[in-house]
């Protein structure tokens, strides 16, 4: 491989993206939060305790240095930021205060805008717009309920549909819907799935 | 009577529900009353909503407390996920005045407003602090004498620790003192604290890197001895058991290693009848470990 294709240039990165990143999650966490992604020396505690990262090519370090620096696109596309289980373990140990789950969450949010959903994750939500749960009910387990003397169905949104349209109109109200294209005509994800 | 708001989340009552069955009798019989969130939904889950949208994630987390603060009590969850985003959404609007006012405005349109008055708990809590290790102990009417567990506390509760404070998360004994006080043996694995896998979305993108970790945490536990594990929160209970059938059919592997939340334990402890108990719901038999139990009654 010609060595010159491992050599970055200024201009290749986005000089932009870590005021973005900062200004994405800041009404959030706040903006101390955010930064701290820049108080990360690289020692790589993050990546030693990551149990995803025994496992996968996740490298937590190498993402916040990537944030740091402005790979955008690098940090946005890859599928590596989707290896997190948001276990909190580098973000207990981390000597520097880097808000470790904090930052890969709120990459991950630029992610989804950017139009880097999974499908089995705008599964997952669908769930949510249609039940108003992420795990909803089953025959099975409705059976076992009355089994176990429970209630058929539990006093959630599976019982009252008024508090499921309160869910369905929150999300509609944040935006949520457009952000997972979920068409509340055929109250199905818009797009093959 | 003490009472609480009970947030049942969508693990316990629609995949397992012998947990919710289990928790509301042992509290019953501990003069602890739960209620009804009536309306509640997804807490959303704090690793897979908050990732997607986190406002989106707040909003969802806020309307459930604030549905809950209507009963007047503390909120109490069984979940460590739903525990976790609900605590964490309390934490960010109580210290943020900007933010709380901006999601109360869109919970205005659906007549909710999250006050911020109730406490966020979770069961362990309940057992731990408002019955107490030693009332567990005298109230034991079976000896789980014998029996080895290996304890699973999970990460949400925990960790971030600065924002649960509930002491190290490195090294936690609450659930071991509870697992003692059913007079069963809590013994130490090899990496006892990692994740079970389930978290942060990636059961449901990428399957096989989750089902690794489990599989890892069963060897470890397998290893050491252990009769079962003893979990406190849904997921990580879905995980293990569930888990365990998904790595026999995707690795032909078989661990065979039941899981338990705690209060199954100590449901088994107290005497409660096993049907109750709704083990014989899960994916993994109990059986072996309840012939060691029998074998041993008092």
């Amino acid at each position: 491989m010609p060595i010159t294709r491992n050599i970055i240039r200024i201009n290749d990165l986005n000089s932009g993206f870590i005021d973005e990143f900062v200004e994405s999650g800041r009404k959030i966490f706040g903006e101390d939060v955010l930064r701290s992604v820049e108080l990360c020396i690289q020692c790589g505690c993050c990546t030693g305790s990551c149990p995803s990262g025994r496992r996968t090519a996740f490298r937590t370090r190498k993402i916040f240095r990537e944030t740091s620096l402005g790979f955008k696109d690098s940090v946005l596309g890859s599928d590596d930021l989707w290896l997190c289980t948001t276990c909190y373990t580098c973000y207990e140990r981390c000597p520097r205060g880097v808000k470790t789950t904090d930052i890969i969450r709120v990459l991950r949010n630029m992610a989804v805008r950017e139009g880097y959903m999974a499908d089995a994750h705008r599964m997952t939500a669908s769930y949510v717009f249609k039940t108003g749960h992420g795990v909803p009910a089953n025959e099975e387990v409705q059976k076992q309920r009355v089994e176990l003397g429970l209630n058929r169905l539990p006093p959630t949104t599976h019982s009252f549909p008024e508090a499921l349209r309160s869910v369905q109109e929150v999300l509609r109200l944040t935006g949520f819907d457009e952000i997972v294209g979920f068409n509340w005509e055929t109250m199905e994800l818009r797009g093959r799935i | 009577m003490k009472e609480y708001a009970t947030f049942l989340g969508c693990i316990i009552p629609n995949r397992y529900p012998g947990i919710e069955a289990t928790s509301t009798s042992i509290l019953k019989y501990f003069d602890i009353e739960l209620l009804p969130i009536n309306g509640a939904s997804c807490c959303p889950a704090p690793g897979v909503f908050s990732c997607f949208h986190l406002e989106s994630w707040l909003a969802i987390a806020a309307r459930n407390i604030a549905i809950g603060e209507e009963t007047g009590q503390d909120i109490v969850t069984m979940c460590n996920g739903c525990y976790g985003s609900l605590a964490e959404a309390n934490h960010l609007l109580n210290g943020n005045k900007e933010l709380k006012d901006k999601i109360n405005e869109i919970l205005s349109k659906v007549g909710c407003e999250f006050k911020g008055n109730s406490k966020i708990k979770h069961m362990i809590e309940v057992f731990s602090e408002d019955i107490g290790v030693k009332k567990i102990q005298e109230s034991m009417k079976n000896t789980l004498d014998g029996i080895k567990v290996c304890t699973h506390y999970g990460c949400h509760f925990l960790k971030p620790s600065e924002i649960k404070k509930h002491g190290s998360s490195e090294r936690p004994r609450f659930l071991d003192d509870i697992v003692r006080a059913t007079g069963a043996e809590s013994i130490d694995y090899k990496d006892k604290t990692m994740c079970c896998g389930f978290g942060g979305g990636v059961r449901a993108k990428d399957i096989d890197v989750t089902l690794d970790f489990t599989r890892e945490k069963l060897k470890n536990i397998i290893l050491a001895g252990g009769d079962c594990i003893v979990d406190q929160c849904a997921s990580c209970h879905l995980e293990f058991d569930r888990g365990q059938a998904e790595i026999k059919k995707i690795y032909g592997e078989e661990f065979r290693l039941p899981v338990l939340y705690f209060t199954q334990l100590i449901g088994l402890g107290l005497g409660m009848e096993q049907k109750k108990l709704g083990l014989e719901f899960q994916n993994i038999p109990a059986q072996s470990l309840l012939d060691k139990i029998n074998g041993g009654r008092k």
